[in-house]
């Protein structure tokens, strides 16, 4: 990090930066290339094509890791005096099976597998978040400039995934997609027409009623986006907001050992609220995925 | 903050990774829950279903313990007047003995008393021919008055 590092905006700027892979631009040294953009400058300018090489490699390894943590104990789930891995992973499914059971009023059996994987896998990378917000980076840093003969500047490296609004959006595009799907395939395109055309205006005069269909859509249509929308941003919010915060109490130990202490109890006392954090973020978007499912299973007036 | 192919990358890992919950994870569990609910609910009705058994075979135990006790207490009963009956009986057969023996002992005493009788007869016979002869003074002829003798003594 050496000279960026230096200045307090060039850290922060520094952890804020995903380590992208994609086409280097046009009037790039590299134009025409693959590879990993040297700044962050380069990663904007790569465009849609980049991909975040860090999130997904953290995001697929919190996920494999509880797939199969998981697939473990159900392989040999037993019926019997279930011993201690078994009983805590019987715990969380019971609870997200309570959640589902007394949320989703459908038949399908897709949600609550899918209730159970957003929330440990979404509580799994925001936990992520509680460690120290330099410990991976460096690593990374040292990693990529020994064995893979990196520049040391150019390793950016980011491990919370949901801090990276991709991440967030990729998962609550994924829900999004299956409501529509669902609402289609449970309401039919004329019922999931009606239901965004006909309320909440509604009159026996057609007249009237073709006056209040264009009205009740745009209404209807924002409303069915900011799903999706709010969904994303209130993970990636509380937890960019999150990282950011540990990020300026790392920017202490700078500052003297005095400043080093105070910030090392700051860390503490933050990272224990945090944790509060990242649980109930998990929860929220896990219940609200259930929620929303739930929408697109009801026919009747809503 | 740059929206690129992550977006995408991370929707299809969603999707796999809830595919896989779906498809290898969720299943067993939750059909593990289920059987051990269902081991639970039948191992409670079985305990239910001994303790209602017991509580009969307790009532059993009771009533027969009760007949019991009634069949003992009829057979001491039942004992208690045999035993008196067999003290009767022993005084009855006592008794019966005795009078017997009485009987038989007067009748050895009569016996006794006829031949003593008898003998004093025959006694009081010669010593009354020995009188009447002193009287006499005479031979007196036995032959002649045996008839008379005897008359005599049957008259004692």
């Amino acid at each position: 990090m050496a000279s960026e590092s230096l200045t307090t905006s060039g850290y922060i700027k520094h952890h804020l930066t995903n380590l992208t892979f994609g086409p280097f631009p046009e009037g790039h040294e590299h134009a025409g290339h693959w590879g990993l953009a040297h700044t962050a400058a380069d990663a904007k300018a790569m465009g849609f094509w980049a991909i975040h090489v860090d999130t997904m490699f953290w995001s697929i390894l919190l996920g494999a890791l509880f797939l199969l943590l998981f697939r473990k104990v159900a392989r040999n789930a037993t019926a019997d005096i279930p011993g201690g891995m078994q009983n805590f992973v019987e715990w969380i499914v019971e609870f997200v099976d309570g959640i589902v059971r007394g949320t989703f009023t459908g038949r399908n059996a897709l949600v609550a597998p899918m209730a159970l994987t957003i929330f440990v896998w979404v509580f799994l990378i925001n936990v992520m978040d509680l460690i120290p917000v330099d410990w991976l980076p460096q690593v990374a840093t040292l990693l990529g400039s020994n064995v893979f003969g990196m520049d040391p500047h150019h390793v950016f490296f980011r491990v919370v995934p949901s801090t990276d609004p991709n991440a967030t959006f990729g998962m609550a595009l994924a829900v999004f997609a299956l409501t529509i799907f669902y609402s289609f395939k449970i309401k039919g395109a004329g019922g999931f027409a009606a239901e965004l055309t006909m309320h909440p205006f509604s009159s026996n005069n057609k007249l009237l009623q073709l006056v209040f269909i264009p009205i009740n859509f745009l209404l209807e249509f924002v409303s069915l986006l900011a799903k999706p929308l709010s969904l994303s941003l209130r993970l990636y919010g509380n937890m960019f907001a999150g990282e950011m915060i540990f990020i300026l109490i790392a920017l202490m130990y700078g500052g003297g050992w005095m400043l080093g202490i105070f910030g090392g109890f700051l860390q503490l006392g933050w990272a224990i609220f945090h944790v509060l954090i990242i649980t109930l973020q998990a929860f929220i978007f896990m219940i609200l995925t259930v929620v929303y499912m739930d929408l697109a299973y009801q026919t009747g007036e809503h | 903050m740059n929206i690129n192919m992550t977006l995408i990358g991370q929707s299809i890992t969603f999707f796999v990774f809830v595919w896989f919950c779906y498809k290898f994870i969720w299943p067993p569990l939750i059909n593990a829950l289920e059987e051990r609910k269902v081991k639970i609910a039948d191992g409670l009705a079985a305990a239910e279903h001994g303790k209602r058994e017991q509580e009969l075979a307790e009532g059993r135990a009771k009533e027969i313990l009760r007949e019991a006790k009634d069949q003992a207490g009829d057979i001491i009963n039942r004992g208690e007047k045999r035993a008196a009956e067999i003290v009767d009986e022993a005084k009855d057969d006592a008794r019966t003995e005795g009078e017997r023996l009485l009987v038989a002992a007067r009748a050895e005493i009569d016996q006794e008393v006829n031949r003593a009788r008898e003998d004093l007869r025959g006694k009081v016979v010669s010593i009354a021919v020995a009188g009447a002869g002193k009287v006499l003074e005479r031979e007196v002829d036995e032959a002649t008055h045996a008839e008379l003798m005897n008359k005599l003594v049957a008259e004692i």
